[in-house]
């Protein structure tokens, strides 16, 4: 052994990133959230006003780019970081509120807390994030640094601790890496929830030398993007992950299999290896052992199949990305025939902290059978949509109705769907379903990959199940019988029911296809592409009998089902603003001056509902779609 | 350890090959198991046709026997109601995308379709699923042989075949979901492409979808 060990080598990397942080602190500093989330709501301007602003003032202040703090509602955002002041959060900034927070709180001393969503440490004058309702359910482990630290910067991870599970690893045996994670009972956290310690053991057994693993960064399920933020937002955190998998399992090669659609969780991942690198924590003689290993990012093309994970090894090798039966299992048969291990994004995230604090620490959180904690992205009808983490077992009613804040509009809840195309749509009555692998899988729905979307009552059950069936359609590779014909013609007989076609025999026909493609497809997609259709049958029967007996879509969504009408007594005379709205021409004054519509013209694009002001709000839809009789009566 | 183990399907016991598929341990006994995509010589099975379903003692759902290997003592149902309830579905399911006029097809009374139809006491119509059309055009470029991929199951008997004859594989799949199709590079004409016209393809063909033009001697 040589005198200077992974602990010492790794003690110097801490002294250097802490005195290099422990520099910057006494000067202020700006960190302004440009994930994907807040680039997309005008971030990158921002962070351009702020440099301008601090650069006209003549200020010393720098200006930082993190990732994603879950707050996804307020974006853009930026933290304020100024010596003598709690660091305060600010949300929807636009130029004029840059202007304003550089002026008075930067250049002068007033944080303008009427702007601030939070602070974020505790202090007298204003409350924390913590002291949100959502504060009190949400447990922060793998979400911890995002948002917080400099996605671009190693040193900030390290200065947080980080690499140091490594290197406490590194001093150990393998097996105990090993150990530590199964005796964890760390659940995979790309839907099924199968043991991660037990599947690496398994790839010890084949005796093989050459080894990978691979972290599934896929992510296609429509309305998801957690492993994109963490991605974007803690790159080091996954990769640490990653070098202790390998180290356990004796891998020399990894793969971050992400999609091209996530460019910037490409651009902060290739950084984020490359700085690894430079420091001696990624490459040969990781933090001066003998212990090699080394990453590379393989960019997925975006087919949702190829999230399955038969399927992404097959498209890392130049095939066609299809599935293929199993066994043999890829932790003895993967990547080029070797033992690979893939795990999602999140299940990486979890080991260092597993390493770090123990195995009996992590199984403190959430519970017996799912420890730790769960992330989702909270997105549709509630108010603070955003990315939210809470330990296993937290209810789907606190999470909806407290981290959520509830609905927007004071509207009625209706449904949630969560697991994405995979998952199901559960009702009100499930909503004391505790938030776990085996809880959620007997409700009918399934973990999946954390998207959680959340509707109401102007949300049509039968075209949920209809959105989502056409996606899984779409996305079906078409190798095998049931998936490829079976979600077709589930779509055909959905697209029938929302036109108010079919008789109840056509209800029973697609249950019983639904749950032959359920029992008779191949891979995972198609096994779980039905519970969507299901779980709607079961809750919301009656939606789907309103729609074939009676013609009417109670949710007023399904085009064919609906008309658009103007009620003669609401309607004003000296308003023509709906007029004008109508790409089609379809409204017209009537000699009375109210407005009508021309039912023949209209197509139903919605404009002149929006359109109408809110004191009047004489546009109404109306389902089955039939006149009032008053209306008939006149027309004559 | 013996070369063979001993399973009981359908009430009988039979002598497997250790190792082998429960597909194959059948048919080599004279049970039947309907099937289309199941390869012997293929390392993995391609178990997409879905159709092989058998109950396995001790395994909660219906299993394709293409993908189970035999084990001693082994206790497989071939017909249960699960089993004939996924096996209609499947077949239905292929024929609502099959060109399904019989009489002009070269395949008549040749035809895997045809002999699982018969087995298992099942229709060659079926009025559940609308019908799919896929309105492939017939390429019948070569001199010999045709293909009417209306008629094609995707078994992929034909693009196996090929591979094993040809060094550079002519045919093979392409498209996604119910655009699935086996075609040349290019989507050429078989007789444009780089096609050696071996004509092992049209022999695999179970359905035909690859025929002879002129039925052989
Ligand atoms: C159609 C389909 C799509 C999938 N997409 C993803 C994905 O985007 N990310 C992911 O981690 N797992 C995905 N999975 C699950 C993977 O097959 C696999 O179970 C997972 O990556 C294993 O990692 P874990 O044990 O850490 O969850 C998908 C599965 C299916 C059937």
């Amino acid at each position: 052994m040589s005198t200077s060990g992974p602990r010492e080598e790794y003690g110097k990397l801490l002294e250097e990133a802490r005195e290099k942080v422990k520099s910057g602190e006494g000067r202020a500093r700006v960190l302004v959230g440009t994930a994907t989330c807040g680039v997309s709501a005008g971030a990158l301007k921002i962070k351009e006003d702020f440099i301008n602003e601090i650069q006209s003032k003549g200020l010393d202040a720098d200006v930082v780019e993190v990732g994603c703090m879950g707050h996804c509602y307020a974006e853009p955002l930026a933290v304020i970081a100024k010596p003598g002041f709690p660091p305060v959060c600010y949300g929807y900034l636009d130029d004029g509120l840059v202007h304003r927070l550089v002026e008075d709180f930067l250049a002068g001393d007033d944080p303008s807390y009427e702007y601030a969503l939070a602070a974020l440490e505790r202090n007298d004058v204003f409350p924390t994030f913590e002291d949100f309702p959502r504060g009190v359910y949400e447990e922060k482990l793998i979400l911890e640094n995002c948002g917080y630290i400099d996605a671009y910067d190693l040193d900030s991870y390290i200065a947080r601790d980080g690499y140091g599970a490594l290197a406490k690893a590194l001093s150990g045996e393998p097996r105990a890496v090993l150990e530590e994670v199964k005796a964890a009972n760390l659940r995979g956290r790309g839907g099924a929830g199968f043991p991660a310690g037990i599947k690496w053991e398994a790839s010890l057994n084949g005796g093989d030398s050459e080894k990978y693993v691979i972290c599934n960064a896929d992510e296609g399920d429509p309305g998801a993007f957690m492993d994109r933020s963490i991605l974007e937002s803690d790159p080091h955190l996954v990769i640490e992950g990653m070098i202790l998998c390998a180290y356990a399992i004796g891998a020399e090669k990894g793969y971050l299999y992400i999609r091209a659609e996530y460019p910037r969780a490409v651009g902060h991942v290739q950084q984020a290896i490359d700085r690894a690198r430079e420091k001696g924590l990624l490459g040969t003689s990781i933090l001066g052992t003998d212990f090699n290993f080394d990453l590379e990012i393989f960019q997925g093309s975006g087919a949702f199949v190829c999230g399955e994970a038969t399927a992404l090894v097959s498209s890392m090798e130049g095939k066609m990305g299809m599935p293929e039966s199993r066994p043999p299992r890829l932790a003895s048969h993967g990547l080029r025939g070797k033992p690979t291990i893939l795990n999602n994004v999140k299940t990486f995230a979890y080991v260092p902290f597993i390493i770090n604090r123990g195995a009996d620490w992590f199984k403190g959180i959430g519970t017996e059978e799912s420890p730790g904690t769960a992330v989702f992205s909270l997105v549709g009808k509630v108010n603070s949509t955003g990315l939210v983490e809470v330990p296993m077992g937290t209810t789907l009613r606190q999470l909806i109705f407290e981290v959520g804040d509830g609905l927007r509009d004071g509207k009625e809840f209706k449904a949630v769907q969560i697991g994405g195309p995979s998952g199901g749509c559960l009702p009100e009555s499930a909503l004391d379903v505790p938030i776990d692998f085996d809880s959620l899988h007997e409700a009918g729905a399934i973990m999946g990959s954390g998207g959680l979307v959340v509707m109401d009552e102007n949300d049509c059950m039968v075209a949920v199940a209809r959105y989502f069936l056409e996606f899984t359609q779409h996305e079906s590779c078409g190798k095998c019988t049931f998936c490829r014909l079976g979600t077709k013609h589930m779509l055909d007989i959905l697209n029938d029911i929302c036109r108010g076609e079919g008789d109840p025999e056509t209800l029973n026909l697609l249950k019983e296809l639904a749950e032959d493609v359920r029992d008779g497809s191949l891979c995972n997609l198609g096994r779980t592409a039905p519970n969507p259709v299901l779980t709607t049958l079961k809750y919301f029967m009656d939606e789907y009998k309103a729609h074939i007996e009676e013609g009417c879509c109670p949710a007023r969504v399904c085009r064919d089902l609906i008309l658009f009408y103007i009620e003669p007594p609401r309607c004003s005379k000296l308003c023509n603003v709906c007029v004008g709205s109508c790409p089609t021409e379809a409204i017209f004054t009537r000699d009375d001056g109210l407005k009508e519509i021309d039912q023949e013209k209209c197509v139903k694009c919605n404009n002149c509902l929006k359109a109408c002001p809110p004191e009047y709000n004489a546009v109404i839809k109306l389902s089955p779609p039939v006149l009032p009789p008053e209306k008939e009566k006149k027309a004559k | 350890m013996s070369e063979y183990v001993k399973i009981v399907i359908d009430g009988t016991e039979v002598k497997a090959r250790r190792g082998e598929k429960l597909l194959w341990a059948a048919l080599e006994n004279d049970i039947y198991i309907p099937h289309l995509c199941a390869i012997r010589e293929e390392a993995r099975p391609n178990a997409s046709c879905r159709l092989c379903f058998v109950e396995v003692e001790g395994t909660q759902d219906p299993v394709p026997s293409c993908t189970r290997t035999v084990e001693d003592g082994m206790v497989v149902k071939t017909r249960s109601p699960r089993v004939d309830r996924l096996v209609k579905t499947g077949f239905e399911l292929l024929l609502s995308d099959h060109d399904l006029k019989c009489r002009q097809c070269p395949a008549n009374r040749n035809c895997a379709l045809q002999t699982i139809a018969k087995k298992r006491g099942l229709k060659l119509k079926q009025k559940r699923f609308k019908p799919v059309a896929r309105n492939y055009e017939i390429d019948d470029s070569p001199e010999e042989f045709a293909f009417n991929r209306n008629r094609c199951v995707l078994c992929g008997q034909c693009v196996f075949a090929d591979r094993r004859e040809n060094e550079t594989g002519v045919i093979g799949f392409a498209g996604r979901g119910i655009n699935r199709v086996v075609t040349t590079f290019q989507d050429l004409p078989l007789a444009e492409s780089i096609c050696r016209k071996c004509k092992v393809c049209v022999d695999v063909c179970p359905v035909g979808a690859l025929y002879y033009k002129k039925s052989p001697e």
